[in-house]
């Protein structure tokens, strides 16, 4: 399994996403912002950070970048993508999933240890989690509200898009607790908590994130 | 008209603001006695910078000099690096050196907090990276005025919103750090910056420009007008009125913590690709102080040519461009062959390079602006020659009535249970999560203990497992009541946290804030303060591998309470055997209490927090027990003998109990002999409440016995119960005492 990790500057947690893939057996292979190929990955992983300073809006100036353009053609052919955190922001942007991240309520950054619901065990990176399980997994933004208009709230409620729900008091005020959402086909997740901070229980609160990159193996190997 | 030094030759009677910039009459006086002649704008901008207590330690250099003297070989054995660079660097084992280093920034971050405390993290962070090292983590011990008084709902926001809207965006874990309150901080917050890096150890680089013919490369963000504070009036008599008033900016710089991400990046594979000489940083004093320190530690002269700096305001005099404070720039020296490549990976990163000027075979700095000299000095003079003052130093008359008003009258309260409760609740002694959860303690992914475990630890090499841990630790009261005592006491503190995450303590740096110098009885505590810290030292056989001065910390004429930082490094072979702070991770586990308990309350926070009492003597510190309390807990940690840690400090006991079933989500059985309230909250040091599990418990103890280790027995952990117990006390739920633990910050400063 081949897996791309995509670095703009500004990007932070390219190298946990990159071990997160390498926990799984996978080969983790960087992609730069500037690349204007995907080098034959299986998959690719927008990871977290603040991608160009998160200047204008977070996730607005990367969807341009020229990775970016290599990744939504991939992606509309049904290559798995995962976006987290701002990573989601740009996949949001870049509009393979619906809705926008905004202002956490409460105003202030959040990094706690965040208990989640897997609300979709069907996409390609979640297929490991029992339907309604609930896991551990660090949340830290301060733009992690998810906010969408009422008839996409609908689509994505009727159709199984949410993937994740925050469990308990709700973080940021996302709508409907949402933690993370899948596009239709169910190969593109985004979600804002970070699954690849908790594949190990000595540096993450627990390892429960790494079903999401064996659940990608998964996908892959069927593929 | 730009002042040149012929200008300056031909002009020698011309009146010159050096008042204005901070420089004394025989201060001036030795400038032209250098230069034999007098300074140009340029030149007196950047020795009256250069010449600042901040930049020249001009008055406590006579003090420091006692850390060298009472450093042996010995300790030195595994410094790589020491007092002078840009940070200390220390061999870790497995090829790996770590450097670490604390710094103020308190008077920004009172003016500014969120930009001063942001660029606080950003300055501490570009340190580290010019020692070749790429940075991991950072930590910010805080101080504040009163929690309930305005100015500190003003500050203390603000500083904390800076530290993770800097850190969070540069990508570095916050692993700990302090949030102290106290009377004395209003009106003067302290806000320390810690950063910890790493490198291989033969990456190490030094701040050098050497071999003649080699370029100086100035990259990173352009230079503006932000943080020129000491020249604003030279700026205003060379400017041209004509074009209007220039809008001054505020002298707290402006930070980009996205232009500094990018920056280490790029500078770590300019490292990577050996093409980088020397290098330094820009901080204070800007590049007045890079390139005198860069020459001046080089062995020949150096040439910059001013006019190719990118600006990024119009119309800069050489004088402003050379004190400029704009964040995030650094200055390389590089072989003339490698220039071509060193600009190919800043391209690469979007980072903006520019080639000022060359080493030259002379010993002179000569900066010229579009062809004109403007500055021609001996660049030592500068940097490294400045003035030494050996200030008046003299106890103060009322340190013996300090000393004499003990807290032994004191009421004490019947009910000890309340007071457990109202304890975990006070300002000082209350979770500091509203703090830390705005901190990214995750990113990178190799953080294995932070906040609030007694001490950061992270992960340096995955495949040995090999790390450091890290603590810091200062308790003004105490340095307050004795200043050399406190020192010792904080050093103890630091050394014992390290020591409760299973590290060896192995070096030491510090963060001396104080009042004013002109104080002779500041200058006592800072003197007493310096030999208590070096004396401990010592004793424990750690060398302080470097550290900062923070002068003038008062308002008016009360200065703030002596605050000797103190942050101690230690390295774990394995991290996977860390010490986590909270029990209930193994079934069945002993409470221990090791060392000893005597009936010590100067400096108390029960007597700060109840009675708003100061006196008396703090506690005695012992680091020869400090030290075999260490060993204990290494050789624990390394056979598995210890399930949890915590260092008894302010609040003593109770406050550890507390703590540790908070954080463990469990509940504990305590029995206590003697008087309850000298066993709860006394504060004698050298303390750690262990837990062990019951399989280990014989092996243990006997092996504290047979290293004449004083311990007890004070309680088992108990899963079921979901509450702390005291025999003869009766129980306090969890919920109640996280409620009073967590509930205060938040309903402060929400």
């Amino acid at each position: 399994m081949r897996v791309g990790v995509i670095t703009f500057p500004g990007t932070l947690d390219d190298v946990d996403a990159q071990r997160a893939v390498r926990y799984a057996d996978g080969e983790a292979v960087p992609l730069w912002h500037g690349d204007h190929d995907l080098k034959g990955v299986d998959a690719v992983i927008v990871p977290g950070g603040f991608s160009y300073g998160d200047y204008l809006r977070c996730g607005a100036i990367a969807r341009f970048a020229p990775v970016m353009q290599e990744v939504i053609e991939a992606a509309n052919k049904g290559m798995p993508v995962l976006g987290i955190c701002n990573g989601f922001q740009i996949l949001a942007e870049a509009h393979l999933l619906p809705g926008a991240l905004t202002r956490n309520h409460k105003l202030h950054f959040v990094c706690r240890d965040q208990w989640l619901k897997v609300e979709n065990n069907s996409t390609a990176w979640t297929t490991r989690y029992d339907a309604g399980a609930e896991i551990l997994i660090p949340l830290k933004s301060g733009e992690g509200g998810y906010q969408a208009d009422e008839d996409t709230l609908k689509e994505l409620e009727d159709n199984n898009r949410v993937v994740f729900r925050y469990v308990g008091e709700n973080p940021n005020g996302s709508r409907n607790n949402i933690a993370g959402i899948t596009n239709a086909r169910g190969n593109v997740v985004g979600l804002m908590p970070h699954p690849e901070h908790a594949v190990d229980a000595l540096t993450g609160p627990t390892d429960d994130g790494l079903g999401m990159f064996l659940s990608l193996l998964d996908t892959v190997v069927k593929a | 008209m730009i002042d040149t030094v012929k200008n300056a030759e031909n002009t020698p009677d011309q009146e010159q603001p050096y008042k204005e910039l901070g420089l004394k009459d025989d201060e001036y006086a030795r400038i032209r006695e250098i230069l034999g002649r007098r300074p140009t704008d340029a030149e007196l901008a950047m020795y009256s910078v250069m010449w600042s207590e901040h930049c020249s330690y001009k008055s406590s250099k006579v003090h420091l000099k006692y850390f060298g003297e009472t450093t042996t070989d010995e300790m030195r054995s595994k410094m790589l690096a020491g007092i002078g660079e840009n940070a200390g660097v220390v061999d870790i084992g497995d090829g790996w050196a770590v450097t670490f280093k604390v710094e103020s920034h308190n008077h920004p971050s009172y003016v500014e907090p969120y930009q001063g405390a942001a660029t606080g993290v950003g300055g501490i962070v570009r340190d580290i990276l010019a020692m070749g090292a790429r940075p991991l983590a950072v930590m910010d011990p805080l101080r504040f005025g009163k929690p309930d008084a305005e100015d500190t709902k003003r500050v203390l926001p603000g500083i904390v919103a800076g530290i993770g809207g800097y850190g969070n965006c540069l990508g570095l874990p916050n692993i700990g750090g302090e949030v102290v309150f106290d009377e004395s901080y209003q009106g003067n917050p302290l806000v320390n910056a810690l950063c910890v890096g790493a490198m291989r150890k033969e990456d190490l680089h030094l701040a050098h420009a050497s071999g003649t013919g080699n370029k100086v490369i100035l990259y990173g963000a352009r230079t503006g007008l932000d943080g020129i504070g000491g020249v604003s009036v030279l700026a205003s008599e060379t400017f041209d009125d004509s074009a209007g008033k220039r809008k001054k900016l505020p002298s707290v710089q402006v930070g980009d913590p996205f232009t500094e991400k990018v920056l280490i990046e790029c500078s770590l594979e300019l490292f990577e690709k050996g093409l980088v000489v020397g290098i330094q940083d820009l901080g204070g004093a800007g590049l007045s102080c890079a390139t005198s320190e860069l020459a001046s530690a080089g062995d020949g002269g150096m040439h910059v040519y001013l006019d190719r700096v990118p600006l990024r305001a119009k119309n800069m005099t050489p004088a402003e461009i050379l004190s400029s404070e704009s964040q995030e720039r650094m200055c390389a020296v590089v072989e003339p062959g490698n220039v071509a490549a060193f600009m190919e990976v800043c391209e690469k990163w979007d980072v903006i390079a520019t080639e000022i000027g060359e080493v030259t075979d002379g010993d002179r700095l000569v900066i010229t602006y579009h062809d004109e000299v403007v500055v021609d000095v001996p660049p030592r003079t500068v940097a490294h020659e400045g003035p030494v003052y050996h200030r008046p130093v003299e106890r103060p008359a009322d340190q013996d009535e300090l000393q004499a008003n003990t807290p032994d009258s004191l009421p004490r309260p019947e009910n000890l249970l309340e007071l457990i409760k109202i304890m975990a609740a006070s300002p000082n002694l209350a979770s500091k999560k509203w703090v830390t959860q705005q901190y990214d303690r995750y990113v990178r992914g190799n953080t294995v203990l932070a906040q609030p475990s007694d001490g950061g630890m992270i992960r340096i090499d995955e495949e040995t497992h090999r790390g450091v841990a890290l603590s810091t630790d200062c308790n003004g009261r105490y340095t307050k009541l004795d200043p050399y005592e406190g020192a010792k006491l904080a050093l103890a503190e630091a050394y014992r946290n390290v020591a409760a995450t299973g590290a060896t303590p192995v070096a030491v740096t510090n963060c001396l804030n104080f009042g004013s110098p002109e104080d002779p009885g500041v200058m006592w505590q800072f003197e007493q303060a310096v030999k208590g810290l070096a004396d401990g030292c010592a004793e424990l056989g750690i060398p302080v591998t470097g550290g900062n001065v923070s002068f003038y910390n008062q308002t008016g004429t009360t200065a703030i309470l002596p605050t000797p930082v103190v942050g101690v490094l230690g390295v774990i072979d394995d991290v996977r055997r860390r010490i986590p702070t909270g029990i209930g991770a193994e079934a069945g586990e002993t409470l221990l209490l090791l060392g000893e308990t005597k009936p010590e309350f100067g400096g108390s926070e029960w007597a700060h927090h109840v009675h708003g009492h100061l006196g008396g003597l703090p506690p005695k510190a012992d680091l020869q027990r400090e030290k075999l309390l260490g060993q204990i807990l290494v050789a624990g940690s390394r056979d598995g003998m210890v399930s949890a840690a915590h260092d008894l400090s302010e609040g003593g006991l109770a406050q550890a109990l507390v703590e540790t079933c908070l954080i463990g989500e469990t509940g504990a059985r305590v029995f206590l002999e003697g008087d309850l309230f000298t066993a709860l909250f006394s504060e004698s040091a050298g303390r750690v409440l262990v837990a062990v599990p019951r399989t280990e418990e014989q092996r243990f103890t006997d092996m504290c016995t047979a290293r004449a280790l004083p311990w007890r027995k004070v309680g088992v952990v108990d899963p079921e119960s979901n509450a702390l117990e005291i025999q003869g006390l009766g129980e306090l739920s969890l919920d109640e005492l996280r409620e009073a633990w967590e509930g205060t910050l938040p309903a402060l400063f929400d």
